[in-house]
């Protein structure tokens, strides 16, 4: 590490002298620009958000007032909502796309991809993606995806609704349900060309973390959003192309009359050629991918929490071994688990047992991991930043929705409680509001970098935090008793039951806080606009950060830094660091020591 | 009106925010320090309202408890129900546990640890044994759970012949159930779609000798302390055969026969005298007839009294009206059961009509 400190020959061939004049196209548009890339996503990402939040508005609507008649159907359903009654079947697709649009566009692209392209090549010093050329496709292909997927909900059969995890032969035949029709011919038009956009970003991310990281940034010297961020991508790429194999089959079995998925059916008055086929089949490729994916959406936003937690305690990620361990652990892990979403599906039940058992293993790194966000804060100087705030927010429901996943992944426990409303506060719990929370705090933290050096409102984000966690809870705990009393998912109305009658309160109570929540998040949406013009300028490294991010040039200029690359000498963790006789900070006065500054003669060296 | 009037509301909330958030404003002019980074006054603030969160955390979990604690399920009403309701017990108890310590941790380290100016955070980076025995906590913790877990799982899933056990086959279809019973052969007859025809709603080979006694109907009686094993078929698309009472599930999937076994142990006459399942109809009727008066004033028809029996729900989104595929399920005293048995015309029967 030493030897580091006395290296300071520049690299000539990272110096980019020349700028080539940008029009308006090649800037804000087809721009190869990590930054301005990263922004797309976000924004694209935000907009699919808005969509998706509106529809699960809608359908808490209709689940609390099933009798009521809102005018609100007929204006944004159109035909779907004639007389102001949700139609059946625009329910079921209003539920699908909702988690598709959430899972993919919001928290894969819109998180994974927002970030991971801002943060990678500014945290590990480097110009930008090793591909800026594929990192454009990527992100163009993500918005066709997008546009497609918006397209399907103006078809007329109506947009594909046999839920997100589309399990044929529902999703296979137009005669069980109108949305597998052109709907679901679109749904997976769609999927086909994300996939395509999300193996292209993750590519580039491996390649440019392997690659181009600066002089001195060894491996354990990587901020932890890096981390995540790659271990994120080899998750994708691992995975995601069994999910194309798997909507490739199904297109087939849709289209040209083969039978992978489908057998011995009679619909309709008929009975369909089909033979051979299982849908339990589709399970396993689905979930093989469908498991992962959960940790596609929640590693990223672990990371970032563990960077903006140790960045606001003022003090080291606690651990930084363990938990680069855990998400390692939780990454190999996250491949061999799919099997927790089948148990009931007539697999084996042997298959259950490995399943559980490699299920509720991955609870230990994921323990790992939350003791040690504890005790990051413990005997910290906590700036409670909004950033700060949803770092926080993140492990509270990532603890809270985690926990209850001992139940879920123990096969014996799930027989009863599979598919009802306690799996869905269980993961909305721990992966959807978690990985929301660390898109926020992600965004609080760094609008700075990405809107050249304005900040964002704080106390607008106080609302907005505030408001958003209550509520939060205030949908998602009273969800897990209805789901214990038996109330299955995907239910247009429970008045069918009149044994459920007693649940018609909660449910009320649930979509209260559901508005009331969707509502706050209004309020990010105007910090976020106005902050975007009018934000005021904080300094150029406004939370007293590490990271070489905050090294670049506020301006956006391409290439980062107007000089040579910073070389780095240290981890990204030396807040509050003591000089030798323990008498101030090993830079006086100041309680961090960015990573490009080198080894100094009064600090002791680390392992690192 | 109901649209307008909750539009209006989420409008209302989007201006008291607003306005909130504009007397924020007004109220800190004077400050010197404008920036939007976190002051002591700020800390100070959120680290108190953090600790409030954790509180509040708590409270929500109490209230919903006390409020909502009778529309959990009644006890099992069948023999493997009892051991998985003891497993939950148990990890429920292990997740209050943690839950409650940890979210104490989370809240009470943010109030006592926020930022004050000249306050100087510990550097503390690292410690292995913490760190091993947070680790080995967990492990030890979740292999027994593990463990337990898999006894019953392994206990609930191994279908076998033992115990004379009688065989039934639930048939999904859209949207609807239906139930054949094995007759007196206990042999289920052959089936296939392609076999559908007209009365035949089931496929049933009518050739087959096996398939002459069976029976389909489309209420489900079950003799009391009588081992079931359910055979599963589907029609058309996936469903899933849910009966939470006897904490059982099992999917139906086109192409294949699945299974599920239980011995049911509560008849409906005992489980209606339930004290639980008697204070929770109570309170079902009393809604119902709230309800009613409503619709009685609209001019419908009133809602009819509820009377508890167990049910058959499909629990695999299956269309249009996944919301109301079900079958009543009767749990009968074995002289009740052979009673209604007998009444009912076997498939032979059936088709020569």
């Amino acid at each position: 590490m030493s030897a580091h400190a006395i290296d300071h020959v520049e690299d000539h061939h990272d110096d980019h002298g020349h700028h080539h004049k940008e029009t308006f196209v090649t800037k804000y548009i087809f721009s190869t620009d990590h930054k301005m890339i990263s922004k797309q996503y976000l924004i694209t990402g935000l907009f699919m958000g808005i969509i998706g939040i509106a529809m699960s508005i809608l359908f808490r609507l209709q689940l609390a007032w099933p009798d009521v008649e809102f005018t609100i159907y007929e204006v944004l359903l159109g035909k779907w909502g004639e007389g102001g009654v949700m139609d059946p079947n625009v329910y079921l697709a209003l539920v699908t796309i909702h988690g598709t649009i959430m899972v993919f566009f919001v928290l894969t692209a819109g998180l994974s991809g927002t970030f991971s392209n801002l943060l990678i090549p500014l945290q590990i010093g480097a110009r930008d993606m090793a591909s800026g050329f594929l990192n454009m496709i990527s992100y163009w292909l993500f918005f066709l995806s997008s546009i497609i997927m918006v397209m399907s909900l103006f078809v007329e059969a109506g947009p594909a609704s046999a839920g997100w995890t589309i399990y044929p032969p529902l999703s296979a035949l137009p005669q069980a349900i109108p949305g597998s029709g052109a709907g679901m011919t679109l749904w997976l038009v769609s999927m086909a060309i994300f996939i395509a956009s999300s193996l292209l970003g993750s590519l580039n991310y491996i390649v440019t973390v392997l690659n181009l990281r600066t002089k001195g940034m060894s491996m354990t010297r990587l901020p932890l959003t890096i981390w995540a961020f790659f271990v994120t991508a080899i998750i994708g790429v691992v995975s995601f192309p069994v999910l194309f194999s798997a909507a490739l089959m199904l297109i087939m079995d849709r289209s040209f009359g083969t039978s992978f998925f489908l057998s011995d059916i009679y619909i309709a008055g008929e009975v369909l050629h089909n033979q051979g086929g299982s849908p339990v089949l589709f399970e396993h490729l689905f979930w093989f991918l469908g498991h992962p994916e959960v940790y596609i959406v929640i590693l990223p936003a672990m990371g970032m929490v563990s960077e903006i937690m140790a960045t606001n305690a003022r003090k080291p990620i606690f651990g930084y071994r363990a938990m680069v361990a855990s998400i390692l652990a939780i990454a190999f892990l996250s491949t061999i688990v799919w099997g927790h979403h089948m148990f009931i599906s007539g697999m084996n039940p042997f298959l259950g047992s490995v399943f559980t058992f490699t299920t509720l293993l991955i609870a230990i790194p994921s323990a790992v991991k939350s003791f040690n966000w504890i005790t990051t804060i413990w005997r910290g100087n906590l700036q409670m930043n909004t950033g700060m705030l949803f770092s926080i927010g993140f492990v509270s429901t990532f603890i809270t929705g985690g926990l209850t996943g001992i139940i879920l992944g123990d096969s014996a426990l799930d027989i009863n409680v599979h598919d009802t409303y306690f799996v869905v506060a269980h993961f909305h719990l721990v992966m959807g509001i978690s990985a929301l929370y660390g898109l926020f705090a992600g965004v609080y933290h760094w609008f700075p970098k990405m809107f050249q050096g304005r900040m964002l409102n704080k106390n607008l984000g106080y609302v907005h935090f505030w408001v958003t966690v209550i509520g939060a809870y205030g949908v998602f705990f009273p969800m897990h008793f209805i789901g214990m009393a038996g109330l299955p998912r995907r239910y247009y109305t429970n008045t069918a039951f009149p044994y459920f009658d007693d649940l018609t309160d909660v449910n009320v109570v649930i979509t209260i806080f559901a508005i009331i929540t969707a509502a706050a998040q209004l309020v990010f949406l105007y910090n976020f606009i106005h902050s975007m013009f009018h934000g005021k300028k904080g300094p150029k490294n406004p939370w007293k950060s590490t990271t070489l991010e905050w090294t670049a040039e506020v301006k956006h200029i391409h290439g980062n830094w107007d000089g040579p690359i910073p070389h780095v000498y240290r981890w990204s963790y030396d807040y509050s660091k003591l000089n030798k006789d323990e008498t101030d900070y090993v830079i006086p006065g100041q309680d961090y020591i960015p990573q490009h500054i080198p080894l100094q003669e009064n600090e002791e060296e680390m392992n690192h | 009106m109901t649209a307008f009037l909750v539009v209006l509301v989420i409008i209302l909330f989007g201006v008291a925010i607003w306005q909130m958030s504009k007397i924020f404003q007004l109220s800190q002019p004077k400050q010197t320090d404008s920036s939007e980074i976190a002051n002591d006054k700020d800390n100070n603030i959120n680290g108190w309202l953090m600790m409030g969160f954790t509180i509040f955390t708590y409270l929500l979990l109490a209230i919903c408890f006390w409020k909502w604690w009778d529309v959990l399920l009644p006890e099992a009403a069948s023999e493997h129900g009892s051991e998985i309701d003891s497993l939950m017990y148990v990890s429920m108890v292990l997740i209050f546990v943690v839950g409650f310590f940890t979210l104490w941790l989370l809240g009470s380290f943010s109030l006592k640890y926020r930022g004050r100016e000249g306050q100087r955070a510990t550097f503390f980076a690292d410690n292995d044994k913490l760190e091993f025995i947070w680790t080995i906590i967990p492990v030890i913790v979740l292999a027994g759970l593990i463990i337990y877990g898999l006894f019953t799982w392994t206990d609930i899933m191994n279908v076998n012949d033992e115990d004379d056990p009688m065989i039934v086959e639930l048939y999904a279809y859209q949207f609807d159930w239906r139930a054949r019973y094995s007759g007196e052969d206990n042999t289920l007859g052959e089936a296939n779609v392609r076999l559908i025809e007209g009365v035949n709603q089931l496929g049933v080979d009518a050739s087959d000798p096996n398939a002459q006694d069976d029976i389909v109907v489309n209420e489900l009686h079950l003799p009391v302390g009588r081992k079931i094993i359910f055979k599963m078929r589907s029609q058309d698309v996936l469903h899933s055969a849910y009966m939470p009472h006897f904490r059982a599930q099992m999917n139906c999937v086109p192409g294949m026969i699945t299974q599920f076994s239980f011995t049911p142990t509560i008849t409906t006459a005992e489980m209606r005298m339930n004290d639980e399942m008697v204070a929770k109809v109570r309170k079902i009727n009393n809604i119902r007839k709230e309800n009613s008066k409503a619709l009685v004033a609209k001019g419908d028809e009133p809602l009819e009294p509820y009377e508890f029996d167990y049910m058959l729900l499909c629990n695999k989104i299956c269309g249009a009206s996944h919301y109301n595929m079900q079958m009543k399920i009767v749990v009968d005293t074995p002289e009740e059961y052979a009673a209604w048995i007998k009444e009912q015309p076997t498939l032979a029967e059936a088709l020569k009509k």
